[in-house]
């Protein structure tokens, strides 16, 4: 195995702090850990103004950000081998889910999501966030790369059963999350330039074919999003009173918990989905540009991790949950800001709601996994 | 080209990895910066527009409804006055489900579901952004019963208002009127702007003549609301400079009503049905306008319930019903003394000139006797002792004399068979008979013995109570006519200075001789002396009096037969009337009394004209007077 020169330092770290020992002894990444944290914390102290300061959300909220902690530093101790092997049992579990809810899931908002396990309800298709990247890389692990145009393919019908599965709850925003994680390790993989532009080309002449199996809320979403004037009090009413939230905060915002959008509730969705538009109704555009830059930075140190993780399983999973999780960021974002439609992808690490975070920091979870126990075997 | 040997080379996929890696960050970094391109235009490109945007979604223009104007009587006391009261309104725009809501609010009490679809009408014909309210006042149980079901009302709210008062009730109803909730039909008819948040409207008497006087002009404030348009203090503690414009109110009016004599006239008739109308006949200031009965229009300030309604409606006595403008009635034999002045000036008898009754007229060529009233006769009469003893005869055969033409003229001068231009609405004209009128209504000739009854006030003759005031003012001023009213004087509600309206003086009658005045005037003075039909009310008076009495025929009795009051139903005896003014040589004051089915003029009505003139001239107020009523926040109470 070829240690690569960056981590050729190991000599200096064995004289690290204790904080550091405890952290590596956990195979947790104290920078990424940081950041995490920083977003999480900035998340709790926006959810208290955005929920209207209802401390009862916001404790919830604290609550579930307890057990997605567990489950990132649980899952950072599981040995990477285990991780692959379970990789096409999780998957199967998960699609096997997937039907279940179609079948006889519970209906919630008009959705069919929801598998009542009487303890808790639970939604299979959070499942498929980590277990489609992870069943892709598993099965191009042993392959060479490039893949070849077969694997390719195989690859994309791992991803696209679950996917349709997901969009026909109907769930847009969870199937595209889903589908941009699977097809993230098929790029990280090394697929061609030739396929990404037939498959570009393909996507393209796809819409047409997409909007007719479409629900009329989905293509409402899609008008609304080229001209949210069209139906003001209607469907483009969350894109233009996201917008008026986000213009009027101008640089500096209006103060926290003083957004007149936010708080006189015209802003909707305003704790979940369109939180990053109260970010910048009461906080500015300093500090919303200083929030996507700590993104960025998340994005960026996962993707350093995942550069130096063990093998090519352990490279692509992480380097797609990096990924994935900028997706999230660039999707919300996007919606909020008017440059995307309207789609359900929540705020990462702030909008309020628990299985997404869970999901989230279950991902960076195995992500530390996947690289710190490559040192393990190093040292 | 041959095709490479596929084996993993752990090196070749690290480096492709990494390159994917920096392309992926590469193209993250980009889409990034499109969101971050795109939070610049919004926040500080754009910044400005949707801060405008943003500061109206939670300022909303409310309007500020005025205070109505208050009404006072000339003693200075209130008649109209506002009180705070709740109100349970709906802004439409913020319901979804209209029906629905009122189907909920009918379960729930608080409004009548015999009410929806009237109500249901206003909301649709109002404006979608202003409230319309749903029920006046509401009471402590129903401000309850809402305030914790209020989260499945949205659009819904209580809110307080002022409300319309009227502190005697019953009183002057028929003078003031009442306001009651804006109307689908009212809406029709009014600048909006005007009443934004108004719920009241005049609706008859005084409150609608005067509606642009007393309701004022509406103002408009900034208020902050949330997306359920809810008011709301400030935004996160911190208060938004807000801007209004306050309304105008509405001015006051000064009546020439005196509550106290109002309320004599009133209690004098109480029991009865009837009218009193008493002016100033040297200004046509009304000071007693009576109509009984008469009805609470507090009830009607308060959203008068449908049962309630009904029952007024449908009430035989009719208490809706203004009869001392909108009653006509044969004035009976208080036509009179406008008949000799017609007849004096046509030159159709001379003031002395004799004629003889024997208790029956009878026409050329025709056996039809028309009876007096007294079946002896009176004997010899001239014009003075006419009127006095109020003989038909001589009246029968004056009218022969003068033709229906001469009387048709001389009556309409007098005022009668038209408007008298009273400031409130609903006045009728009466009927003064014409030849050409009978062609018209029933395609008949006008035949001679319809003439002869003309002559005691009877056929097809209809006046009002107030016409009588009005025509018997113009003989106690010796032909001056002054249009009544009953507003004397306006307060401006911004300067809160008193503008006295001038009388209004429309035509007058200048006589041939101005000697007959005197002879009819002697005829009315004779009427209250010993011998005439109204001595038994002048006995005892300090002053003058110069009246006519006056029993109006409902009833038709056969030729031959006797009327008999006792055989006859109530409502089928004859009509009382009395008309007076007094002092006779200086008239301050003119009264007309009708009691329907009252019987004798002279008897019924004229004693309460006196109990009027002595109060009016005396001071003698001997009833107890009207005492005010406190409004009462809840209205079931009372």
């Amino acid at each position: 195995m070829m240690l690569s020169g960056r981590h050729a330092n190991s000599t200096t770290r064995r004289t690290l702090s204790a904080s550091a020992q405890l952290l590596r002894r956990f195979h947790l990444d104290g920078m990424l850990l940081g950041l995490l944290g920083t977003v999480i914390l900035f998340g709790l102290f926006v959810l208290y103004s955005a929920a209207g300061e209802n401390v009862g959300q916001w404790i919830n909220q604290l609550e579930r950000l307890l057990l997605a902690m567990a489950s990132l530093v649980l899952l950072a101790q599981i040995p990477p081998p285990w991780l692959r092997r379970i990789s096409p049992l999780l998957y199967g579990v998960g699609v096997l889910l997937l039907l279940l809810v179609a079948l006889h899931g519970s209906v919630g908002k008009g959705a069919q999501r929801w598998l009542d396990l009487h303890l808790f309800r639970f939604q299979p298709s959070e499942i498929m966030k980590l277990a489609v990247p992870m069943m892709c890389a598993w099965y191009v692990h042993e392959r060479p790369l490039p893949p070849s145009l077969r694997d390719v393919m195989s690859m994309l019908l791992i991803i696209a059963v679950p996917a349709v599965l997901i969009a026909k709850q109907p769930d847009l925003g969870t199937a595209l999350l889903v589908a941009s994680a699977g097809i993230l390790v098929v790029f990280l993989a090394g697929l061609s330039a030739i396929v990404i532009t037939v498959g570009a080309i393909i996507t393209a002449a796809a819409v047409p074919i997409a909007w007719h199996f479409m629900h009329d809320y989905q293509r409402n979403r899609v008008l609304t999003f080229l001209d949210p004037s069209q139906d003001p009090l209607g469907a483009g009413y969350h894109s233009i009173q996201s917008q008026i939230a986000l213009g009027s905060g101008g640089l500096f915002g209006k103060g926290w918990t003083h957004g007149s959008q936010a708080q006189l509730e015209f802003l909707p969705e305003r704790s979940t989905d369109f939180i990053f538009a109260v970010i910048g109704e009461e906080l500015g555009l300093v500090i919303q540009l200083g929030l996507l830059l700590l993104y960025l930075a998340i994005v960026a140190r996962a993707l350093y991790l995942s550069v130096g993780a063990q093998n090519t399983y352990a490279r692509l999973v992480c380097g797609s949950f990096a990924l994935t999780f900028f997706v999230y960021v660039f999707v919300n974002t996007g919606m909020v800001s008017g440059i995307l439609p309207v789609v359900g992808v929540p705020l990462p690490l702030i909008s309020y709601g628990g299985t997404a975070m869970v999901t989230l920091l279950a991902s960076f979870g195995i992500l530390m996994s996947l690289h710190r126990h490559r040192q393990l075997v190093g040292a | 080209m041959p095709r490479p040997v596929r084996i993993k080379d752990h090196w070749r996929e690290q480096r492709l990895f990494s390159t994917r890696t920096l392309i992926a960050i590469i193209v993250a970094a980009a889409l990034l910066s499109t969101v971050m391109g795109r939070l610049f235009y919004l926040q500080v490109i754009k910044h400005r527009y949707y801060s405008e945007l943003s500061q109206g979604n939670r300022v909303r223009l409310e309007p500020m409804p005025p205070d109505r104007g208050l009404i006072y009587d000339r003693t200075g006391a209130v008649l109209a006055e506002n009180t705070p009261a709740y109100e349970l309104e709906l802004t439409p725009e913020q319901v979804a489900d209209i029906p629905d809501t009122l189907q909920r609010l009918s379960a729930l009490g608080l409004i009548e579901a015999d009410q929806i679809p009237s109500l249901e009408r206003v909301i649709r014909a109002s404006r979608k952004f202003s409230p319309v309210p749903l029920r006046l006042s509401l009471t402590e149980t129903d401000i309850a019963t809402f305030s914790v079901r209020q989260y499945d009302f949205p659009g819904v709210e209580i809110r307080t208002r002022l409300a319309r008062w009227y502190p005697f009730g019953e009183s002057a109803v028929h003078a003031l009127g009442y306001v009651g909730i804006i109307s689908e039909d009212d809406l029709k008819h009014i600048d909006r702007d005007e009443y934004g948040g108004s719920a009241l409207i005049g609706k008859s008497g005084l409150e609608s003549a005067y509606e642009k006087d007393l309701h004022g002009a509406a103002g408009q404030q900034q208020v902050v609301v949330n997306a359920q348009g809810r008011h709301v203090d400030s935004v996160g503690g911190v208060a938004v400079p807000l801007e209004s414009k306050p309304p105008r109110g509405g001015n006051d009016l000064i009546l020439g009503i005196d509550m106290r004599i109002q309320h004599i006239a009133e209690s004098a008739l109480s029991g009865r049905r009837g009218a009193v109308v008493a002016l100033d006949p040297n200004t046509g200031n009304i000071v007693a306008l009576v109509s009984t009965p008469t009805f609470d229009p507090n009830k009607f300030t308060r959203g008068i319930s449908t049962k309630d309604y009904v029952a007024l409606r449908d009430d035989l006595d009719k208490p809706l019903f203004n009869r001392a403008l909108r009653g006509t009635y044969p004035p009976g034999s208080t036509i009179k003394p406008f008949m000799g002045l017609a007849g004096l000036e046509y030159g159709a008898i001379e003031p002395t000139t004799a004629r003889n009754c024997h208790g029956g007229f009878t026409l050329p060529g025709s056996s039809h006797v028309y009876h007096d009233w007294k079946k002896e006769g009176h004997g010899t009469v001239d014009m003075r002792h006419a009127i006095a003893t109020s003989c038909d005869v001589y009246f029968y055969g004056l009218a022969e004399v003068l033709g229906i033409d001469h009387i048709h003229t001389a009556m309409s001068e007098l005022g009668f068979g038209k408007l008298t231009g009273i400031d409130i609405s609903g006045e009728r004209p009466g009927l003064v008979p014409s030849p050409a009128w009978k062609q018209q209504a029933y395609k008949q000739a006008w035949y001679p013995g319809e003439t002869v009854i003309v002559g005691i006030g009877q056929g097809y003759l209809l006046t009002t109570p107030l016409q009588l005031a009005h025509a018997a003012g113009i003989i106690a001023t010796r032909g001056k006519s002054y249009r009544p009213r009953l507003v004397t004087a306006v307060r401006d509600a911004v300067t809160r200075q008193v503008n006295t309206l001038p009388p209004v003086e429309d035509g007058g009658l200048t006589l041939r001789d101005a000697s007959h005045w005197d002879v009819i005037i002697e005829g009315m003075e004779k009427v209250m002396e010993p011998g005439g039909t109204g001595a038994a009310s002048a006995r005892g008076a300090p002053y003058r009096m110069a009246g006519k009495s006056g029993t109006a025929q409902v009833f038709n009795i056969g030729q031959n037969q006797k009327y008999d009051a006792g055989r006859v139903t109530e409502r089928l005896r004859d009509h009382a009337l009395f008309i007076v003014f007094a002092p006779a040589e200086a008239p301050k004051l003119v009264v007309a009394v009708l009691v329907e089915n009252g019987g004798h003029g002279g008897s019924a009505a004229a004693p309460i004209a006196r109990r009027v003139l002595d109060a009016y001239l005396l001071g003698k107020y001997d009833v107890a007077g009207p005492a005010p009523i406190e409004a009462a926040a809840d209205p079931q109470e009372r």
